[in-house]
Parts: C-alpha cells; sequence; structure tokens
C-alpha cells in the first residue's frame, strides 16, 4: 500500500535526478499534449498518462519532458500530440490512442524516425 | 463525455485559465446525490457574462463567451434530474456545482479521478489542489499543500512523484 511516508524516499531519489538534469532541462525533446475540452472528450487524458509512463518506463526522464497545452485547433483530428526534436522540425501526430502513443516513443524519440502513417500530413 | 471525470479535469482547467492558486474539487455522494463542486480563487467573471456563460444558445448577447465546457457540464446535471449552479466574484473566485441523480441512467461513472488528479497536477506543478471524496461516511482528502510540505524544493511534477502520486491514488482512492 501506497502512504504519504514514501514521499521521503521518493523526494530524495527525485532530488538526486535533478542533479543529473543537463542544463535545467533546456534541451530535451517536447511531447506536448493538446488539453482542451474537445481534446479531453476525445480521449488524451489516458494519451497524456501514456506519455508520462512510456518516457518514465525507457528512463527516458531526463532528456524528455511531456508538458500539455490547451486547444491545438483541429478539433476532429484530437487527441492530438506534438513533438519538438531540438533542432528539428515540429512534428504533430493526430488522433492518437496510448497505443499509438508508445510507438511514436519507441520509433520517433528512441530511434530518430518519424511514424509517418500518424502523422497530420498523412490524415486530412 | 463518458466520465464525470472527464468533466471534472474539464471544468478545472477554467479555473486554471482563470489564474487561480488554489483549487478545491469536492464529491460528495450522500442522500441520493452525487455533489460535486469546483471552487477556485481565480479572477472571477464579471457580473454582465455570468449568466451567458452556461447558457450560450439561450441568450441574446452578441460578444457571448464562446465555449462548450460549462454548457456540457450543466446539461449532464440537469439530464439527470439534478442541478447546476455557477457563482462568481471578480477578483475573489468562481464556484462551479453540479448535482447528479445517484442511479439515475443519463449519470455518469465517476470514472478515473486518479486519472484527472494527475493531469492536473501534471499540468500545472505551482498550483495547489484540494481534493476532497465523501462517500458511504468516509472521506478521502488529497492537498498538494502537505505533498509540498515533505517535498521542499522537489517539485510536484517530477516523473518519480508523479508516479507515486498515481499510485496512491489509485490504492486509496476505491470508487
Ligand atoms: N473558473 C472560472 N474562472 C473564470 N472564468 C471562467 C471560469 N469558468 C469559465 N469561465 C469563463 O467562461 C467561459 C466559458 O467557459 P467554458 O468552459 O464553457 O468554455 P471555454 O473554457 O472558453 O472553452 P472550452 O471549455 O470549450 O475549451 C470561459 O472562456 C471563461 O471566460
Ligand atoms: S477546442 Fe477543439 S481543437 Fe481546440
Ligand atoms: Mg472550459
Amino acid at each position: 500500500m501506497k502512504t504519504l511516508a514514501e514521499l521521503n524516499a521518493i523526494r530524495d531519489r527525485a532530488r538526486a535526478q535533478m542533479g543529473a538534469l543537463r542544463d535545467g532541462g533546456e534541451n530535451n525533446t517536447r511531447l506536448v499534449v493538446g488539453m482542451a475540452t474537445c481534446g479531453i472528450a476525445a480521449g488524451a487524458r489516458p494519451v497524456l498518462a501514456a506519455c508520462l509512463e512510456e518516457v518514465q518506463r525507457r528512463g527516458l526522464s531526463n532528456r524528455v519532458t511531456v508538458t500539455q497545452t490547451g486547444c491545438i485547433g483541429v478539433c476532429r483530428l484530437e487527441p492530438i500530440v506534438e513533438v519538438f526534436v531540438p533542432g528539428e522540425e515540429k512534428v504533430t501526430y493526430v488522433n492518437m490512442t496510448p497505443e499509438k502513443v508508445s510507438q511514436v516513443v519507441a520509433e520517433h524519440i528512441v530511434n530518430g524516425r518519424v511514424k509517418m502513417e500518424y502523422t497530420i500530413g498523412a490524415n486530412q | 463525455m463518458k466520465e464525470l471525470s472527464l468533466h471534472i479535469l474539464d471544468i478545472a482547467e477554467n479555473s486554471l485559465a482563470a489564474g487561480a492558486s488554489l483549487v478545491e474539487i469536492s464529491l460528495t455522494e450522500e442522500a441520493g446525490a452525487l455533489t460535486v463542486t469546483v471552487r477556485d480563487n481565480g479572477r472571477g467573471i464579471p457580473p454582465d457574462i455570468l449568466p451567458a456563460v452556461a447558457d450560450p444558445f439561450t441568450t441574446t448577447r452578441t460578444t457571448r463567451p464562446v465555449g462548450l465546457g460549462l454548457p456540457f457540464w450543466k446539461m449532464a446535471a440537469e439530464q439527470t434530474g439534478g442541478r447546476f449552479s455557477i457563482e462568481s466574484a471578480v477578483g475573489v473566485g468562481t464556484c462551479v456545482t453540479a448535482v447528479f441523480v445517484s442511479g439515475h441512467i443519463d449519470t455518469p461513472p465517476i470514472g478515473d479521478m486518479p486519472g484527472t488528479l494527475v493531469t492536473l497536477v501534471q499540468g500545472h506543478p505551482r498550483v495547489d489542489f484540494l481534493y476532497t471524496h465523501r462517500a458511504g461516511g468516509v472521506d478521502f482528502t488529497l492537498d498538494t499543500r502537505t505533498l509540498r510540505d515533505t517535498l521542499e524544493d522537489v517539485p510536484l511534477d517530477s516523473p518519480d512523484v508523479l508516479a507515486w502520486l498515481s499510485d496512491f491514488l489509485r490504492e486509496n482512492l476505491r470508487i
């Protein structure tokens, strides 16, 4: 059973990881999930959870940051995840699901190959 | 939306957009009703637009605040024979209340409240959230100010802290 008491140990571990972050995460790859009303209705919450889990599970936390934003502007393509790799053009993934997130993290973030079939360009 | 917890996430996002530093969410299940309140200390809604925010289609205003969140929430509550209200004061904050009739066929399940709370904390790690759930005479409370006291300089959105929070809520918030 998780208890509040465990949080002391979590704090010490998280503090050690923060120290390991080069340049405060400034040059991290960013995964941005749209979290406005229609994004939420279309399933953005489990998509965000999948982003957090995949990054944590694959030990990418020190080089990948997950953030949320409001309306990205294309209701019928929600949930939307934008990927910003430093020095590369933004890639917008649409109609995302937790399963697609794990493929995008594996292919795009880890192997550096854009998962073309899930991008906005392939879905318009 | 299929879950009350998704509506709650959406309504709380309004509080965050209004610059709140504290958002209080409470769910109370008693006497055949489920009452959900979302209260914030954000910038508030001016009295001249307040009537229109929940009823964008029944007002004749030309500068109506466009949005789906509040009208959806109101409709969801009223469909069950429950009620909806919004109170707000500029510079003080806003309180949105929705009452659902328990067991009504149109009352959505509460759904994944842990998922909603983790999403809120992850997206707004500097805002405080007070979550209270009362059901069957038992209270569950999560106050991020208490977590912050223990975490000291470690932010609430650190991956390890979020993973712990998710597990903690899932184990302790059995609904
Ligand atoms: N807690 C709040 N504090 C201050 N203003 C609010 C609050 N909740 C709603 N409002 C105002 O009411 C408007 C309508 O809210 P509503 O949730 O219906 O739509 P929205 O947030 O604008 O868009 P959407 O929810 O569809 O993404 C908001 O744009 C905002 O101006
Ligand atoms: S509100 Fe629909 S995409 Fe933004
Ligand atoms: Mg809204």
